[in-house]
């Protein structure tokens, strides 16, 4: 497998009013094309930072980050991300905002919305091709995002905790909908969340994190066969045995946490 | 037949919903127009029996004031005077403002070059410079247009400028990832999200583009709504101050309602998504 995003020897400090903060250290991390590689640790251990570094939105205090061999460019032009917090722009329709990225590559209007119309089939929201943003619940403007950075096929996407906003069951149907979606693309998936079952659900490979100052604790392999049911496959033994391990190193911090907080 | 009863009792309940609705708006209006009857009512009272008609006026005298520059062809050529002065120091003041408010939003470094000339000249009372523009631009419409392009120049200004730094960054970020172009950015997020500011910036200015129209006329000029006022003052005839002011009142509210409705053409996703 040929890597695709190298982090190496990378720490990032922030500077605030109380002294320097530092996100994450000691970070050697290498994304392989085609995987899912899901990065898991508590809030605050720098795993957003990591995202804005691969995107090229942040530099890394020490270290260097490579994207197929080359440093980062600022910002990386072949990474789609899909952040926490809702980026989609709420004075256009949900098609012209499916459609964007399309648009900003000179396509003409019919075949970008024809592409639209085509990935709001796949998410479930025809009919919604028209309303504005702030019209759909919060679980509909997800599938809009992820239409919209599924829809330019970058060669790698990057979720930062997509589906931390919804309900447990709406959030089941959305790994769903995103297993079925990536199995088609075979893109390079970056996936940072604070919830086990879901990387272990989701990824080939997930990589735990500790608390900040971030360092990689572990990474471990999923050997759990694809395509797989999402509403099922927590009650495979597999599962349980690699989460139960995974939970072990997060477990430590999860009790110190406790303790400090 | 529960359902039978169910359907039927649908539809009235969709309609008692519309007929309280109506209801209501019914009530507010005859409130208003209560309060408007009693209002002038009293006025109209007190006039002449309890206070000088000297110091208050009476609404009959203020209707026959207004009918006697009607007839005239007065009232036409004082309101066409102010709006005109109104309307080209908005229109001047508002691209201005939004071209200047822009370039400093875009510029980070002209923003910061020019911030202490902006804040020094923001901070001035801008009615304090009639009797300059005055002295420069004569007594004509000239002054009248340039103070109150003047007053809604700074007001427009600062509301882009707010506006492009209200931009969020998570927006940007996305479409330069998207490999968008300095110009896309500008075209498809920061113009849209800088619109909504700039559409209060004019909000507001719209009635002080009036004052800067009146306070022209009041120190210097011969025509307009300002000068009116001015002129039944220095008369003492206090039916024509207010017959004046009444009809301020009717185009400040006009230009108001206009703005707002324009506003919502505009900014139609907004008004949708609430």
């Amino acid at each position: 497998m040929n890597p695709l995003i190298e982090y190496r020897g990378i720490a990032r400090r922030f500077t605030t009013r109380r002294g320097t903060v530092t996100a994450c250290e000691n970070v050697d991390l290498t994304v392989n094309e085609g995987e899912f590689l899901a990065i898991v640790g508590p809030s605050g251990c720098g795993k957003s930072t990591l995202l804005n570094m691969a995107a090229g939105l942040l530099q890394p205090s020490a270290g260097a980050v490579f994207y197929r061999g080359d440093k980062v460019p600022e910002p990386n032009t072949r990474v789609g991300y899909m952040t926490q917090r809702d980026t989609l722009l709420p004075w256009r329709t949900v098609e012209d905002n499916v459609a964007i990225a399309l648009e900003l590559r000179g396509q003409d209007r019919a075949t970008r919305l024809r592409m639209a119309h085509d990935w709001l089939h796949r998410v479930g929201l025809m009919g919604f091709e028209k309303a504005y943003p702030g019209q759909l619940s919060g679980g509909m403007r997800r599938r809009v995002s992820m239409a919209r950075t599924l829809a330019y096929e970058p060669e790698t996407i990057l979720m930062d905790e997509p589906f931390g906003a919804l309900d447990a069951q709406l959030r089941l149907v959305m790994h769903d909908e995103l297993l079925k979606l990536w199995a088609a693309t075979k893109t390079t998936m970056v996936f940072v969340t604070h919830d086990l079952t879901e990387a272990v659900t989701l990824a080939d490979r997930v990589a735990v994190f500790s608390p900040r100052p971030g360092r990689i604790r572990a990474i471990e392999t999923v050997d759990l066969p694809r395509p797989r049911d999402v509403f099922r496959i927590r009650f495979d033994p597999r599962f349980g045995a690699l989460h139960d391990r995974l939970w072990g190193y997060l477990e430590e911090n999860v009790r110190e946490g406790v303790r400090v907080g | 037949m529960d359902s039978l009863t169910a359907e039927m009792d649908q539809p009235r309940v969709g309609h008692d919903v519309v007929a309280s609705a109506r209801d209501e708006w019914l009530t507010v209006m005859a409130w208003r127009i209560g309060i408007t009857v009693v209002g002038l009512g009293i006025w109209e009272g007190i006039s002449g029996r309890l206070v000088k008609p000297f110091w208050i006026s009476s609404p009959s005298a203020i209707f026959e004031q207004l009918a006697g520059w009607y007839e005239s062809g007065d009232l036409w050529m004082h309101i066409e005077i102010t709006m005109t002065e109104t309307i080209l120091g908005f229109v001047f003041g508002a691209v201005s403002g939004v071209t200047f408010g822009l370039a400093l939003g875009l510029n980070k470094r002209l923003a910061a070059v020019l911030d202490p000339f902006v804040v020094a000249f923001y901070s001035l009372p801008k009615i304090a410079l009639a009797p300059l523009f005055i002295l420069w631009f004569g007594v004509g419409l000239l002054s009248k247009v340039v103070m109150a392009t003047f007053v809604v120049f700074f007001l427009v200004f600062y509301n882009t400028y707010a506006g492009t730094l209200a931009v969020e960054q998570e927006l940007v970020d996305v479409l330069r990832l998207m490999g968008a172009t300095r110009w896309q950015i500008v075209r498809k997020v920061i113009l849209p999200s800088v619109l909504l500011w700039i559409f209060t910036g004019m909000k507001i200015s719209v009635p002080y583009a009036l004052i800067g129209a009146v306070v022209g006329e009041m120190m210097a000029s011969n025509k307009g709504l300002g000068y009116l006022i001015q002129a039944s003052a220095g008369q003492y005839d206090t039916a024509g101050v207010f017959a004046a002011l009444f009809v301020l009142m009717i185009i400040a509210t006009g230009l108001h309602e206009l703005l707002k409705q324009s506003e919502k053409l505009m900014l139609r996703w907004k008004e949708e998504s609430t």
